[in-house]
């Protein structure tokens, strides 16, 4: 049954945001953008879509620019950030290493952008790693490096949430920062 | 002084690619080598693409350097995610290096998921 949905949902169509995208790379990787580039991209872009349909991406993905501005910075912060204290536990040996833990992150918004562009940031962010989504109720699990107890672990779950909100704000449509705000009050 | 910010940029990326590859060897378990694996090494690769992109400032270097960039943020983490699904699912965890295991819970329960 659940097989069948699958397969139902791939259509093939030729979506813009993946023309442009693929044309992009393609050129890209040509290194010089030239008339040919571009034409042989677009063939490719639109050979490659016939090809390998995709199941369309639900509500689509809104660019605010102040919030994206926010969210790119702090995650450029985090990545260079992020190489720090393992470093230093790593230097430390086996004998000084930390507990750590395996916490379930339930998110606000039901939104399959978010969650990707989540789990693709809290790869950069010092100390977590995705282990598993809970696609049902958009769960994240995380691996989260020397939260040895409870506090550290609040803390965890408090710095992904502020992460969400992040996200939504640079990313997220009216649906999801509605979902955020009603999780508030 | 271009030279040294290339230079400076490129040790740094070599620092933190050490630093991944010493982690690798000294971690206790895989998850936190993961840790090693994933971040340092990213981050040691886009400060020496930040290296070259100093010495070499053109635009088809510059162009190629942000493909590099770009698909390696993308793809680390989906790779991290599916070497850590495995390990969880398959056992390879050691429970005492654990403090809190809600995804072990999850995951016993078999007829909800």
């Amino acid at each position: 049954m659940r097989e069948f949905t699958v397969r139902a949902g791939r259509r093939r169509a030729i979506r813009l945001p993946a023309l442009v995208w693929l044309t992009v790379v393609w050129m890209l990787l040509w290194d010089r953008p030239t008339v040919g580039n571009l034409l042989s991209g677009l063939v490719l872009a639109v050979l490659l879509q016939l090809a390998f349909p995709l199941p369309p991406v639900g509500p689509q993905l809104r660019l605010r620019p102040l919030g994206l501005a926010a969210f790119a910075l702090r995650a450029a912060a985090d990545l260079l950030h992020s190489a720090g204290p393992l470093a230093w536990q790593a230097a430390g040996g086996r004998g000084r290493a930390k507990r750590n833990s395996v916490i379930a992150v339930p998110l606000r918004t039901r939104s399959d952008l978010i969650l990707t562009v989540m789990a693709i940031s809290l790869s950069a962010t010092p100390g977590t790693l995705v282990l598993d989504v809970r696609h049902s109720d958009a769960t994240l699990f995380l691996h989260v490096l020397g939260a040895a107890d409870d506090a550290a672990v609040a803390k965890a779950r408090r710095d992904v949430q502020a992460l969400e909100r992040r996200t939504v704000r640079a990313f997220g449509t009216r649906d999801d920062l509605r979902a955020l705000a009603e999780d508030r009050s | 002084m271009r030279t040294a910010f290339t230079a400076a940029f490129l040790l740094l990326g070599a620092g933190a690619s050490l630093s991944a590859g010493l982690g690798l060897l000294r971690l206790p378990d895989l998850f936190t080598r993961m840790h090693a694996a994933t971040k340092s090494q990213a981050v040691g690769l886009l400060l020496v693409l930040i290296g070259v992109g100093i010495r070499f400032p053109t635009i088809e270097v510059l162009t190629s350097l942000a493909l590099v960039a770009l698909l390696q943020i993308i793809t680390v983490p989906v790779a991290a995610h599916l070497v850590g699904r495995a390990a969880f699912r398959t056992g390879h965890v050691d429970r005492a290096l654990l403090h809190v295991d809600e995804l072990e819970r999850a995951l016993e329960p078999p007829g909800d998921g």
